[in-house]
């Protein structure tokens, strides 16, 4: 009854609100990026691989397929060189993809993979890949990206079949709008 | 300090009074359910035939996620609000809220709330038009400029909800009279603090979810954009942490408000009531371990899959320990059919219906067949309508006498239920069919074979619509006056609050009352 009852709770409960603010804010998003990279779920594919000595495993292939996509607002060209390729585990394997920018614009791109069976997606490590980074092109500019995985010998087996899809994004106003923000935070430092 | 409430409007702007909040939680709410039922008769109107007669697709989506948005946040929720600031502290004999202040401030921010909402209507390039469950990138990339609008009035009403949880959860704590022990409270109050918990845990998950959007509708962060190496999935999952929970806050006060009422008019005591208590404890937690049974086919590994599955089927067990207690209260009890009585009878059976259809859906490979049907709009309605709208009707009912003095009118009250009863089932019964044949939700226009069942539906929309309006009248009407009622209102019912006089008086229990 006393209202020193009543701020005990209320600041307990305020408490409990802000911190489940938090969860959803600062913990749900990495804690779904920690749980998708663990588990492969929804194909996400890890990031730059340093390349271990493994021996290759000759007895084995393993079809290894490329989709190259791009999101509906993406007017560029893009493709992959080679569809499918035959890799046995272990060995480091390059391919290229085509892009080409047919626009009069000089545009930013990013490229988003995408890989099923999820339960391969962390056997399937990329050394280089034209994903790491935004590609630009300018108007009219074409080309070629390049990319160089390793399958892991240790690829459950059953997995015969790896299909690596591609998406294309258009990422020039994120990035200016980027820069933008940069800007005037800097300027309000200043 | 006896005093009676201030003249003038002035009294509902600085009341700090539970009761006089409550009733404008109620008048709010009941403003909100006409306005969000108008939406749904647009709706009902365009589906009464296949091809667009009345609204053109991005209007008739506009309806849709409206519909959704108001009578979920601004009916359902503000009216348990309201009956919870009533009831709450006269049932446990507290002389009224712990922090009134506080109350006043959570009501009087959601009118702005929805007026804000509401606004986005007339903005250009229209109102929210994403469904109400505004998915990434549909409610980011894709959405209407009102979208930023639709954001601020989600913070508002979820602070507002926030506030009145912690303000719930303090009363019951800290307010109760001297021997009034927890297991010794009313279920509506019971169910009443589970609810408020889980509105503590989860409305801010709405808050960050939509604070997530926010981010990346203007400030270039990529929470839910793949472009920039977020997830579009990622926003499914938070909204439904939020959104599985938000289901039972709009199911469990109704469970406490039929607790009431059945004893009363089948004249024994509640069957079970520690089963009660744990049964709602127990569907409050795992309300918070199934949010994934909504997205099943988003592409889950099949250890997810079976997790949420059988974690889902689960929450039938606690449910059905109630609808068990339920019936054994009314088995061989003398039964008499008031108005409320009929109400919660129809909640009984109505909200079995809707839980089993819930267990249809649960069922993973099955669910594939259902996802994003008319199945689910049935499933949904028959648990909201039926569940939630007939519980705080039959609540209304029950209470109105003690709030007014007055006894509302028997039979336009019954009159009420059975337009309602009816219409209810006209509309949404057919639903099932059209959606086991395939009839995808959210549509303006459909397939041929669709179009009987679709127009029995509509029929029913607008005798259900029609209802309400005897509601209203008939609640007008007692509050303008009628038959005095007894302090005790019914037979012997259970209860602080019926100890106090019709109408109850401004302040009820300045001293508190001794509990047996």
């Amino acid at each position: 009854m006393s209202l020193s009852a009543n701020a005990k709770t209320t600041a307990k409960l305020l408490t409990l609100a802000v911190g489940m603010l938090g969860f959803a804010l600062f913990i749900m998003p990495p804690l779904y990026d920690a749980f998708c990279e663990i588990t492969g779920l929804n194909g996400k594919t890890g990031g730059r691989y340093e390349a271990v000595p493994a021996a290759v495993d000759t007895e084995r292939t393993v079809k290894v397929q490329f989709v190259a996509s791009h999101n509906e607002n993406m007017p560029w060209e893009f493709k992959p060189d080679t569809v499918e390729i035959r890799v046995h585990p272990g060995e480091a394997v390059d391919t290229v993809f085509h892009a080409r920018n047919p626009t009069d614009r000089d545009m930013i791109g990013q490229a988003i993979p995408s890989l099923v069976p999820f339960k391969a997606a962390s056997y399937f490590h990329k050394t280089e890949c034209f994903c790491f980074n935004q590609q630009a092109l300018a108007a009219g500019e074409s080309a070629e990206l390049g990319l160089r995985f390793i399958v892991d010998p240790d690829l459950p087996a059953g997995v015969n079949t790896i299909t690596l899809s591609y998406t294309l994004f258009d990422v020039t106003e994120r990035i200016a709008k980027q820069a933008n923000n940069k800007n005037t935070d800097s300027e309000r430092e200043g | 300090m006896a005093h009676g409430p201030k003249p003038g409007f002035t009294r509902w702007l600085y009341t700090t009074n539970h009761k006089d909040i409550g009733s404008m939680y109620l008048w709010f709410s009941f403003a909100m359910f006409l306005l969000g039922g108008c939406m749904a008769l647009v709706i009902r109107a365009e589906l009464f035939q296949p091809g667009l007669q009345i609204v053109q697709p991005d209007f008739f989506n506009q309806m849709t996620t409206m519909h959704g948005l108001i009578m979920v946040f601004g009916a359902v929720m503000p009216a348990f609000v309201g009956l919870a600031n009533w009831m709450v502290p006269m049932m446990i004999g507290a002389p009224d809220m712990a922090l009134p202040r506080m109350n006043n401030w959570s009501f009087w921010i959601l009118p702005f709330a929805f007026a804000m909402l509401a606004s986005t209507l007339f903005m250009e390039g229209g109102a929210p038009n994403f469904g109400w469950t505004f998915y990434a990138p549909l409610s980011t990339e894709y959405a209407p400029p009102s979208v930023t609008f639709f954001i601020f009035a989600i913070h508002i009403m979820g602070a507002s909800s926030i506030m009145g949880a912690i303000n719930i959860v303090a009363t019951i704590l800290n307010m109760r009279a001297p021997g009034m022990t927890l297991m010794k409270m009313p279920l509506f109050v019971w169910t009443w603090l589970i609810t408020a918990y889980l509105l503590i845990a989860v409305m801010p998950v709405l808050a960050g979810v939509v604070t997530m959007m926010l981010m990346d509708i203007h400030f270039g962060t990529s929470f839910f954009s793949a472009a920039g190496g977020g997830d579009p999935v990622l926003f499914q999952h938070v909204f439904w942490f939020f959104g599985h929970p938000e289901v039972y806050i709009m199911i469990l006060p109704a469970f406490g408000i039929v607790s009431a009422i059945i004893p009363t008019f089948a004249r024994k005591p509640l069957f079970g009531y520690s089963s009660m208590v744990y049964a709602t404890a127990s569907i409050a937690f795992l309300s918070f371990i199934v949010w994934a049974h909504h997205m099943f086919t988003v592409g889950m590994p099949i250890a997810g899959e079976l997790f949420f599955m059988y974690a889902t089927m689960l929450i039938a067990v606690p449910t059905g320990v109630k609808v068990f207690n339920w019936v054994t209260t009314m088995f061989r009890g003398s039964m008499t059919f008031e108005t409320p009585m009929l109400f919660s009878i129809a909640f009984v059976i109505l909200f079995t219906l809707g839980g089993f259809s819930g267990l249809m859906l649960a069922i993973a490979p099955a669910d594939f067949q259902y996802h994003d049907t008319y199945f689910v709009v049935a499933h949904f309605h028959y648990v909201l309508v039926p569940g939630a709208i007939f519980s705080i009707t039959a609540g209304v009912y029950y209470w109105l006498p003690k709030w007014t003095g007055n006894m509302y009118n028997e039979t336009m009250g019954k009159v009420h239920f059975w337009m309602a009863f009816v219409g209810l089932n006209v509309t949404f019964f057919p639903m099932h069919f059209v959606g086991l044949a395939g009839m995808p939700r959210r549509i303006p226009d459909y397939a041929l074979q669709f179009a009987d069942f679709n127009q029995i539906a509509s029929v029913g929309a607008f005798l259900f619509g029609a209802a309400q309006i005897v509601f209203l009248f008939n609640v007008i009407r007692t509050v303008k006056g009628g038959k005095k009622a007894t302090d005790e209102v019914w037979e012997n019912p259970e209860g602080l609050e019926w100890s106090v006089p019709s109408p109850a008086p401004y302040h009820t229990f300045s001293t508190p009352p001794v509990v047996r």
